[in-house]
């Protein structure tokens, strides 16, 4: 399968500190890839880049063929790639529906249908419609920020850490709405730190140390892999 | 009967004092929510209004003059925020607070050379400068056209904030840059719609302030400025009803303490409230506590 999204060599700085030292990695068209790694190893700046908000001098981030390093948000956003951030950062000032709204705010066609289909995965959001973003539960403002990114249709959606204090039962349910969003053609490429979750459900995995790749493979693989399982799973060889 | 006669004028005038400072007042408690920028250079464009209006009528009919005044200030509003904030975007707060004060001092200034320093009169609006009688109280007919005109744009304002897409991003934008741009936002183009409509609305309070006081000077703005910048701050700085309902009290208040006799004053009254005001309730009457920003 053609890989949507290709980077070579991507490299970013933040005032002289190297956060990604020369990344490269595929996202193939139609999977779950994923970016596991600890705090500061360069993963939310590598979405960040890709969305535009941070430049990388060096990269070529090539999307379906075509180059979009260097290019504006809006540019990228219309071009299909979407971003949820981290922290979910919905707008707590505006109604559920009217951040839905700003999520579809670079198109020009009818949203009707996408407000339907977006209800239909977070029936809880359609109950919350009028209510102010802000006074939804974290989870519920997880479904929103997820709610608000597809209403831009995107063909590649980016999840920055959408497990993050959130309950158990409430990541599994999250992580349920990734895999239906995947198996209705959105490609997904996803950063956590939960690495048990996100090595379930990815199909390719990459693992970021401080701003090198340091392992790529199948997720099911690296779930298996000792060296993971002692860094990032929690599991030592002597507690087994 | 008494009561009404005495008191009466000084209602009205604080009235349509008060509208004319709520018009100054949105803009700057619209650029505040979005920049937390206190734009000091809004008053100097409030006065260049009053300037453009005293050369233009005097080269043309009053119904070409007006619309050029309000065009020529938003343009002004506009490149004042192109060429003095956002090439600051990303700099300290302070940075842009002192290259504000730079542009309303080169405004003032710019004024001083233009007009050598000579009061100029300002032109008198046929309609809304006639003299109108009220319940036995002459005055002219701007004080009542001014709260009406200025509730018929804060309506309208805040229908569009509310409705529009332009509107909702505004609102996106005041909370959250980054995820702005995620969703697409321009927030280049966002900002320049506040300075647009701030302006805009500036150059309305001009009309109508200039058409009550006769002159302008080139430090005109600082008064009105500083009284429409304390409703905005008294009403909760970045609350766009807030800065209204400040307006009016203040412009009412002010006027009854001409009628107390206390002319000399009423100035130091309206700061006076501002400190009081500050230390019942830090926030405004609608501002936004600060416990809810993370």
């Amino acid at each position: 399968m053609s890989n949507i999204l290709e980077i070579r060599d991507l490299t970013v700085s933040y005032g002289g500190i190297e956060a990604v030292k020369g990344i490269s990695l595929d996202v193939p068209e139609g999977e779950i890839v994923t970016l596991i790694g600890a705090n500061g190893a360069g993963k939310s700046t590598t979405l960040k880049t890709i969305a535009g908000l941070v430049k990388s001098k060096t990269a070529s981030i090539k999307f379906m063929g075509n180059e979009i390093s260097g290019m504006t948000p809006d540019k990228i956003v219309t071009s299909g790639i979407t971003l949820v951030p981290e922290g979910r950062r919905v707008f707590p000032n505006l109604t559920v529906k009217e951040n839905l709204r700003i999520g579809a705010y670079l198109r020009k066609d009818s949203l009707e249908a996408d407000f339907e289909y977006v209800y239909g995965l977070f029936p809880r959001l359609k109950e919350r419609e009028w209510q102010l973003a802000g006074t939804l539960s974290g989870g519920e403002q997880q479904m929103l920020a997820v709610a608000r990114a597809l209403m831009s249709k995107p063909k590649l959606i980016m999840m920055d850490e959408p497990s993050l204090g959130l309950a158990p039962l409430v990541v599994k349910s999250i992580f349920d709405i990734i895999k239906t969003i995947n198996e209705q053609g959105i490609t997904v490429l996803l950063i956590e730190q939960n690495a048990n979750m996100a090595l379930q459900a990815a199909n390719t995995a990459y693992v970021l140390e401080t701003g090198r790749i340091t392992m790529t493979g199948a997720g099911s693989e690296l779930l298996r892999d000792e060296r993971i399982k002692e860094a990032y799973l929690g599991k030592s060889k002597k507690e087994k | 009967m008494d009561f009404i006669a005495k008191y009466l004028p000084y209602l009205l005038a604080g009235i349509s004092v008060g509208g004319q400072y709520a018009l100054i007042a949105i803009g700057y408690t619209m650029v505040y929510g979005i920049l937390r920028l206190i734009n000091f250079a809004h008053a100097d464009i409030f006065m260049v209004a009053g300037f453009i209006m005293v050369y233009a009528s005097a080269s043309m009919p009053i119904y070409l003059s007006i619309p050029l005044v309000i065009v020529l200030t938003v343009v002004l509003g506009f490149v004042v925020e192109r060429v003095a904030y956002k090439p600051l975007r990303s700099a300290p707060r302070m940075s842009v607070m002192i290259s504000a004060i730079g542009v309303s001092y080169l405004l003032q200034n710019t004024a001083w050379y233009v007009t050598g320093g000579l009061a100029k009169v300002y032109p008198t609006i046929p309609w809304i400068s006639d003299t109108v009688t009220f319940m036995g109280c002459t005055t002219k007919r701007v004080t009542f056209i001014t709260p009406v005109l200025t509730i018929l744009l804060v309506v309208i304002l805040v229908l569009l904030i509310k409705y529009t897409k332009i509107g909702i991003a505004m609102r996106a934008v005041s909370k959250d840059f980054e995820t702005s741009q995620l969703m697409g936002i321009k927030i280049n183009t966002v900002i320049s719609m506040t300075f647009i409509i701030g302006s805009f609305l500036a150059a309305v309070g001009s009309l109508l302030y200039f058409s009550n006081y006769a002159t302008v000077t080139p430090t005109i703005g600082a008064m009105p400025g500083l009284k429409a910048f304390v409703a905005a701050v008294f009403g909760g700085i970045g609350s766009i009803p807030g800065a209204v309902i400040g307006a009016f009290i203040i412009g009412i208040c002010e006027n009854f303490i001409k009628a107390a006799g206390l002319t000399t004053f009423s100035d130091a009254f309206t700061f006076a409230l501002l400190i009081v005001v500050l230390i019942v309730k830090p926030n405004g009457i609608f501002g936004e506590s600060t416990s809810e920003k993370v």
